[in-house]
């Protein structure tokens, strides 16, 4: 987790600068009409014999265009009934679901292709089939009986290849791709559809730490130049805090919760939906961490992207690193990336590795 | 970490749809989609040329310019020869294209619709309401159901197909009731195995307690023959397979979409469970009149969609449906031919042809090609 959120923070600057000459373009275009919004919805599953079971109650959130929306919550919270619910899959106990203005009960199964896609967790094994073919039966509810695209369809087709960077996959068959590639076929295929709204289901589930990056990048961008809403499950609590606009976090029977990330961490909310899971969220570091008793204190001396790391490796190890506290009994002082020196009751030692500086205070643990 | 490459995107905030407003450098050479038509006339030619040596060349060898003489309304050199190719081999021709088109169709339509590359034409449990129909007119012969058939004037062999017939709609009918209701179609395959069971279960008990040559009988009947179909059958048989497999052809569309599945496909706009029962009215239709009016015609059903996968090299229904019915023709005429032994008296089983011959073929097509599981997406 320490590790996740690090790579995340020396990339966030970069992110932000790429993206703020869009943002401002949005607020002055100033129409913030939602997207996809819901009233008083509640979600759940109906039973032919019993009362249904209500999953979360009152639901009133809106998404709005160009926006990233993560939700994210414990597992059992319904989030997955609830994106299930959203997408028209599932009818929900009450209230209603709007999509740019017309309530989803009624529009057409076509209509709401037209306007909502999907991207879901499991495996798409196509048989023989390019993948520039998966994207193209995005144009479904476009097309007459046949099935056959137009050239307008080719070039939305092929549009939305390249806004995923997918331009290299689009002559391999679906079933050689490795499970990132797949992925992006996959969200291809969503902006094929050409909708307001997408939703995707954990997006980041089987892939690798820097493709997790990378897909919440893209998705983000996707979201801003296509001027689309999308809305994405994800248990990627570090990722979804520095990418998303908006979360929407659901605790266990809810309420849930939606809110700029940073808003949530303020108001205490973020801590209280994942309490009871024996995780600790740190306001400070904006980091989940396993609640333990901290080790010990640890003074550091030092600066800079070394000093950083060495306070992680401190975390990881239990103890409680401090920025120069003179009476802590331990002393690490950075010298740079590959020495630092160790002061304990008045000795000193010096390590060139952050593994051996580790592996001493382990055994010096009270 | 690989850097993301600015959009080539235009930026256009005004409406939902309009990016591809702009025309993009087109710097990546996109696959072509569409059906290969080259490949659709190349396998078109085979099915006629499999169509006119099956009327030619059998146990009495007929010059090619005589059949299509005799086709044209001509005058032949011998009278016989009309007598053969018109009332003989004609209609048994017509019968093996239909009922390989059919076949192959449907077996097409299962496999897609189950995701399963095992899946046939019989996995609904269609065969076996067909089987069990004509086990009761030919084993429990003399009793109630026969004697009820030849009341309302389907003697003989007509009586068998009608038996035959009316077991699979009643299977048919049971598998439409419960596709509408249930939500996944595991439940159906399931159904479909059960009767199969059941059937060949009370078939076995009728084959215990009849006399030889009933069972005899009633076994050549499970061998199959596109020879049993007379003109005047023709006319149920032929309108019945033109439907179905022209239900078969309107229904490419929702077949590719469930190829991503049916969670993907309903998101697409498609109504699921309504494709669901078109796909099963056309198999079973297809599925039931072979059935009924050639027998349990094995293997070409599950075969002849893995040989179209792996030479049009797709899983796009708009290619594999026209490749079925056109391959499904012209494998079910050779295997016919083959089974006649050309040159002799002797006719062998169909179904022992179809798999002596179709097996070596299909294991070599699709080693060389992919693996069988890639070929339907399960």
């Amino acid at each position: 987790m320490s590790y996740q959120s690090s790579v995340f923070s020396l990339q966030s600057s970069e992110l932000s600068t790429q993206y703020s000459v869009l943002s401002t373009f949005n607020s002055e275009l100033g129409t913030q009409y939602s997207v996809l919004s819901t009233q008083y919805l509640t979600i759940g599953y109906r039973h032919p014999r019993r009362p249904p079971r209500v999953v979360v109650e009152n639901i009133n959130v809106s998404l709005k265009p160009g926006e990233l929306v993560c939700l994210i919550g414990p597992n059992g919270a319904g989030k997955s009934t609830l994106m299930r619910t959203l997408a028209g899959m599932q009818p929900p106990l009450s209230g209603s679901i709007s999509i740019m203005g017309d309530d989803l009960a009624v529009l057409t199964p076509r209509d709401l292709a037209q306007r909502l896609s999907i991207v879901l967790t499991e495996r798409v094994d196509v048989g023989i089939l390019p993948a520039y073919a998966l994207v193209a039966l995005g144009r479904y509810p476009y097309t007459d009986w046949t099935g056959a695209l137009t050239s307008d369809d080719e070039a939305i087709v092929q549009w939305a290849i390249e806004a995923v960077g997918a331009s290299d996959l689009a002559a391999r068959s679906v079933d050689e791709l490795s499970d990132g590639e797949r992925q992006k076929i996959l969200i291809a295929r969503a902006l094929a559809q050409q909708p307001d709204v997408v939703l995707l289901d954990e997006p980041t589930a089987f892939l690798d730490l820097p493709r997790r990056a990378e897909m919440m990048q893209l998705l983000r961008r996707l979201a801003r130049d296509t001027y689309r809403a999308i809305l994405l499950s994800t248990h990627d609590l570090d990722l979804a805090l520095r990418s998303a606009d908006q979360i929407w976090l659901l605790p266990k029977g809810g309420p849930l919760q939606a809110g700029a990330p940073e808003d949530l961490v303020l108001s205490g909310a973020f801590e209280a939906a994942f309490r009871s899971e024996g995780v600790t969220f740190d306001a400070f570091t904006g980091a989940f961490r396993v609640a333990a008793q901290p080790a010990g204190v640890v003074d550091v001396v030092g600066e800079g992207i070394p000093a950083l790391w060495t306070v992680r490796a401190l975390e990881r190890e239990g103890f409680c690193p401090i920025r120069n506290g003179a009476d802590a009994p331990i002393r690490i002082t950075v010298v740079d990336n590959h020495r630092w020196l160790v002061t304990n009751n008045g000795k000193t030692r010096e390590y060139t590795s952050l593994y051996e500086v580790a592996a001493f205070l382990r055994s010096h643990l009270p | 970490m690989q850097k993301i490459t600015t959009p080539t995107t235009p930026k256009i905030y005004t409406s939902v749809g309009a990016q591809h407003a702009v025309p993009l450098p087109t710097q990546t050479v996109y696959p072509r989609l569409g059906v290969r038509r080259l490949a659709l006339l190349a396998l078109l030619a085979g099915l006629v040329a499999a169509f006119l040596l099956s009327l030619a060349v059998g146990s009495v060898n007929i010059p090619l310019r005589e059949v299509v003489t005799i086709l044209t309304g001509g005058e032949a050199s011998r009278a016989s020869w009309e007598t053969i190719v018109l009332n003989f081999r004609l209609p048994k021709a017509i019968t093996a294209v239909l009922a390989g088109a059919a076949l192959a169709v449907s077996g097409l339509q299962m496999q897609t619709l189950f995701r399963n590359p095992l899946a046939d034409p019989y996995v609904l449990g269609i065969s076996s309401g067909a089987s069990l129909g004509a086990a009761l007119v030919v084993l429990a012969a003399g009793t109630t159901g026969s004697l009820l058939l030849a009341g309302i004037g389907l003697p003989g062999d007509f009586g068998l197909a009608a038996a035959s017939s009316l077991g699979a709609a009643l299977v048919l009918v049971l598998v439409m009731l419960v596709a509408r209701r249930v939500q996944s179609v595991v439940t159906l395959l399931i159904l479909g195995l059960m009767f199969g069971y059941v059937t060949s279960a009370i078939v076995s008990l009728l084959i215990y307690f009849s006399i030889a040559n009933r069972v005899q009988i009633y076994l050549s009947w499970t061998f199959g023959s596109f020879g049993g179909v007379t003109w005047g059958q023709m006319q149920v048989f032929a309108p019945v397979i033109v439907i179905g497999l022209a239900a078969a052809l309107l229904l490419v569309k929702p077949l590719n979409a469930l190829l991503l599945g049916e969670t993907y496909a309903r998101s697409l706009g498609l109504n699921v469970r309504r494709a669901r029962v078109f796909i099963i009215a056309s198999t079973a239709l297809l599925a039931g009149a072979v059935t009924a009016f050639c027998g349990p015609v094995g293997f070409l059903g599950i075969a002849v969609p893995h040989v179209c996968r792996a030479i049009f090299g797709t899983s796009d229904h708009r290619a594999l449906v026209p490749a079925s019915i056109l391959m499904g023709g012209m494998v079910a005429l050779l295997t016919d031919w083959v089974a006649q032994v050309p040159g002799s008296q002797v006719t062998l089983p169909l179904n022992a042809v179809t798999a002596l011959l179709g097996a070596p073929v299909v294991i070599w097509v699709i080693l060389r090609r992919r693996a069988l599981r890639s070929a339907v997406g399960a």
